[in-house]
């Protein structure tokens, strides 16, 4: 039972990471064009971050 | 998308975008993107090459046509996309959807992971522990995701009307009542994992649903902005003034400069110019202007100053006339109920009855009141109509997801199901059936040195004719000759020289108007030899024959109505094998749709110019090419890319396979239903039992629609 004490909240912290983590990935545009970025991934020069 | 820095700068941007159809790999998306860029005036650009399309955002001062030049120069095709997507302004009613089906997805999957061990055997303490914990977990997470359905739910039964939401908040809402007194005294059924479950997989058909809607992309809008603000007016004392378009009157001269857009209609008064009339007629060939012509507000004067005198201003004129039909004939369209919402007006009636009914029946059977309750919840939760939510949209995506591979995009899902219900098509000449665009017709005997020299002559005109002939003469592998001198004479052609001898390009001599007005042509004329006439003609699409005769074969009979003249109009018409109706005016072309509709025909209209933009509203369904007018874009249901007409059948015959897996689906969450309910209303049904059901429904749904994916053909 102990065991639970600890294995639970770390299941639930790390299922709140993921849904951090997509919110932030929708409001970031991550989903707006997805075989773009898999094409981009292939471009040479991109001067700084592409916005 | 991030906006970082480069709008940072605080100035007035503008956001044009534009469909690019040959978008195919990483080197395309970085040649248009910093060929762009590297243009004055443009702020930033970004290839978005899932949809095939790029977003500039620029100056005010450099406009659209400007950038699609620079697009095509870069070397592909491109053409202005009414721009509704601009992703500050992405949907928010789909956003919120989102987020709540992430919330409740995540609530879900933590919830089942505490069910599982209750299913498999915790006891005592440890499930009224786990119990707590999803209670924990899914009460918040109902009030979050749930809002959507309440919401609606509460809207309403407010107006004492009911809706597919009804029972869904009500069911949600039971079942979490009803397990948190469960959990509280110790009882061994808590459905936290259905409720979650449900809300999950209803807001994906929700989020599908939403995204698959037509944005209100307001056409009419688009076709006011064809027009300017403001005009130059000549008093009568010869003193020029700027003055609002309100302001101006019949009567009254206006004075537009080359490049400029008319202001009002009107009939030229001095001055010889070209007129593009591409955005009213869609035609691509400028209209000569000289004193007498009739011009159309909106309507770009190309070559040379004009001075006009205004017939119409304001409301009065053709193109405000447009904007005004249009508006009335989408009332139309507003009348068709989809498909889903067809079923959820007999769905939610009967599923509020059977919980109803199962409560009252085992209370006389004389069941006590917390078992009544259970089953009647159990009832609500089993018939909540999960696969049924999924069942349509989940088959548009799809369907739009491969025909959007084959170059059509759907701009409605609703599209698809009125798509597939068409018996007529009728199409627009120009540009539709047509490439609308001139190309050189036949042999024009341009050889050797003279071939050289008018595509020198022709590469420096912007005129549609010399453009199409020096694109043609490159294609041949024509290299320019190096001419001097070389100027361009309103109205008349292009001149330059070489080796000293003088070189035309241009206008075939007037005495030969009447060869010319079906046929267009120009001259080459070297020194004092005998002029050489290149003759153009607008090509049919490629495929144009073969792709009415699919269409004939699924049983939509083809017709066209024109805005063109009779003799060239009966020559597609003969060619093509189908009737045709010439010198319609937009008024006629939407009387003409809606005499077909109310004999009881659906009809399919497929046009691209503004004069089709009232009919492409009427039609039960409407496409229109990527070539097209805004306007003509915006009013359509469905854009399609490139230049064969094939598209078309593909987009008739995809809307079919869609509609019926989306009867399939309908026939698959039914016959679920068949089986679960009769379950749930004897009492069998326990929260392991709902799970199962709601998600093997709900996946078969899916799994069907899939099958789609390669439906476009």
């Amino acid at each position: 039972m102990t065991g639970l004490l600890v294995l639970i909240p770390v299941a639930l912290g790390l299922g709140l990471a993921g849904l951090a983590a997509f919110f932030w990935s929708v409001r970031d545009g991550q989903y707006d064009d997805m075989d773009g970025a898999a094409l981009r991934v292939l471009m040479d020069d991109i001067e700084g971050p592409p916005a | 998308m991030t906006v970082s820095a480069p709008m940072g700068t605080a100035l007035a941007a503008e956001t044009s975008s534009f469909t690019v159809p040959d978008l195919r790999c990483a080197g395309c998306i970085t040649k248009i993107e910093t060929g762009l860029t590297a243009l004055p005036g443009v702020i930033f650009a970004r290839v978005n090459f899932t949809q095939k399309r790029v977003r500039v955002d620029h100056l005010p001062e450099i406009e659209s046509d400007q950038l699609q030049a620079a697009i095509e120069r870069i070397g592909f095709a491109a053409h202005p996309f009414v721009a509704n997507d601009s992703p500050q302004a992405a949907d928010p009613e789909t956003r919120k959807l989102a987020r709540a089906l992430a919330v409740a997805g995540f609530a879900a999957m933590n919830v089942m992971l505490l069910s599982v061990s209750v299913w498999s055997g915790a006891s005592g303490v440890t499930r009224d522990l786990f119990h707590w914990l999803s209670a924990m977990i899914s009460l918040p997470a109902v009030v979050y995701a749930g809002r959507p359905f309440f919401a609606s739910a509460w809207a309403a039964l407010r107006h004492g009307r009911t809706n597919m939401d009804v029972p869904i908040s009500i069911g949600v809402l039971l079942t979490c009542a009803l397990s948190l007194f469960e959990t509280a005294t110790g009882g061994e059924h808590a459905y936290f994992d259905g409720a979650v479950m449900l809300l999950f997989f209803l807001l994906a058909g929700r989020l599908l649903d939403s995204v698959m809607r037509a944005r209100a992309a307001d056409s009419v809008a688009a076709l006011m902005r064809a027009t300017p603000n403001e005009a130059t007016v000549v008093a009568a004392d010869g003193t020029i003034q700027r003055r609002s378009v309100e302001e101006l009157a019949p009567n009254m001269c206006i004075m537009v400069a080359a490049g400029e857009r008319i202001a009002a209609d009107g009939v030229v008064e001095t001055g010889q110019s070209s007129v593009g009339r591409a955005l009213v007629t869609g035609e691509s060939l400028p209209e000569l202007a000289i004193p007498g012509a009739q011009v159309l507000a909106g309507t770009i004067n190309l070559d040379a100053p004009l001075t006009i005198r205004v017939t119409a201003a304001g409301a009065t004129t053709v193109i405000a006339e447009i904007g005004r039909l249009m508006e009335a004939a989408t009332q139309s369209r507003s009348r068709y109920v989809r498909i889903s919402d067809r079923a959820s007006r007999l769905y939610a009636p009967a599923v509020h009855l059977l919980a109803f009914l199962s409560l009252i029946g085992w209370l006389v059977a004389g069941a006590g009141w917390h078992q009544a309750i259970m089953i009647a919840v159990a009832v609500l939760i089993i018939t909540c109509p999960c696969a049924l939510g999924l069942a349509v949209p989940v088959a548009h995506v799809v369907a739009a997801g491969a025909l959007m591979r084959v170059g059509i995009i759907v701009k409605d899902g609703s599209a698809l199901e009125r798509l597939a219900e068409a018996d007529r098509v009728v199409l627009d000449k120009t540009g539709t059936l047509t490439l609308g665009r001139p190309q050189v017709d036949g042999h024009p005997g341009l050889t050797g040195v003279d071939a050289a020299r008018a595509l020198a002559l022709a590469q420096a005109s912007r005129h549609p004719l010399a453009q199409a002939l020096a694109l043609w003469l490159q294609s041949r592998g024509v290299v320019a000759a190096t001419l001097t001198d070389i100027r361009e004479r309103v109205g008349t052609g292009m001149e330059g020289r070489h080796d000293g001898h003088k070189v035309r390009l241009g206008r075939t001599a007037p005495t030969s108007e009447a060869a010319t007005a079906e046929l267009m042509s120009v001259d080459y004329a070297f020194d004092g030899r005998p002029a050489i006439t290149i003759h153009f003609d607008d090509a049919l699409r490629p495929d144009a024959a073969a792709a009415l005769s699919r269409l004939e074969t699924q049983g939509l009979s083809p017709s066209m109505l024109s805005g063109d003249r009779a003799p060239v109009v009966a020559r597609i018409a003969q060619a093509l094998g189908i009737p045709g109706r010439a010198a319609l005016s937009p008024q006629d072309k939407i009387a003409l749709v809606e005499e077909m509709q109310s004999a009881g025909h659906r009809v399919l209209m497929i046009g691209d110019g503004l004069n089709d933009g009232p009919a492409l509203k009427a039609a039960h369904a409407s496409m229109a090419p990527a070539s097209a007018s805004n306007v003509g874009q915006a009013a359509a249901d469905l854009v399609f890319m490139g230049d064969p007409l094939a598209p078309v059948p593909i987009a008739v015959s995809t809307a079919r396979k869609t509609m019926k897996i989306v009867r399939q689906n309908f026939v698959m969450a039914i016959g679920y239903n068949i089986v679960a309910v009769p379950l749930a209303i004897l009492g069998y049904v326990t929260p392991l039992v709902a799970a199962l059901a709601m998600s093997g429904s709900s996946l078969i749904v899916v799994a069907n629609a899939l099958r789609l994916r390669t439906a476009a053909q």
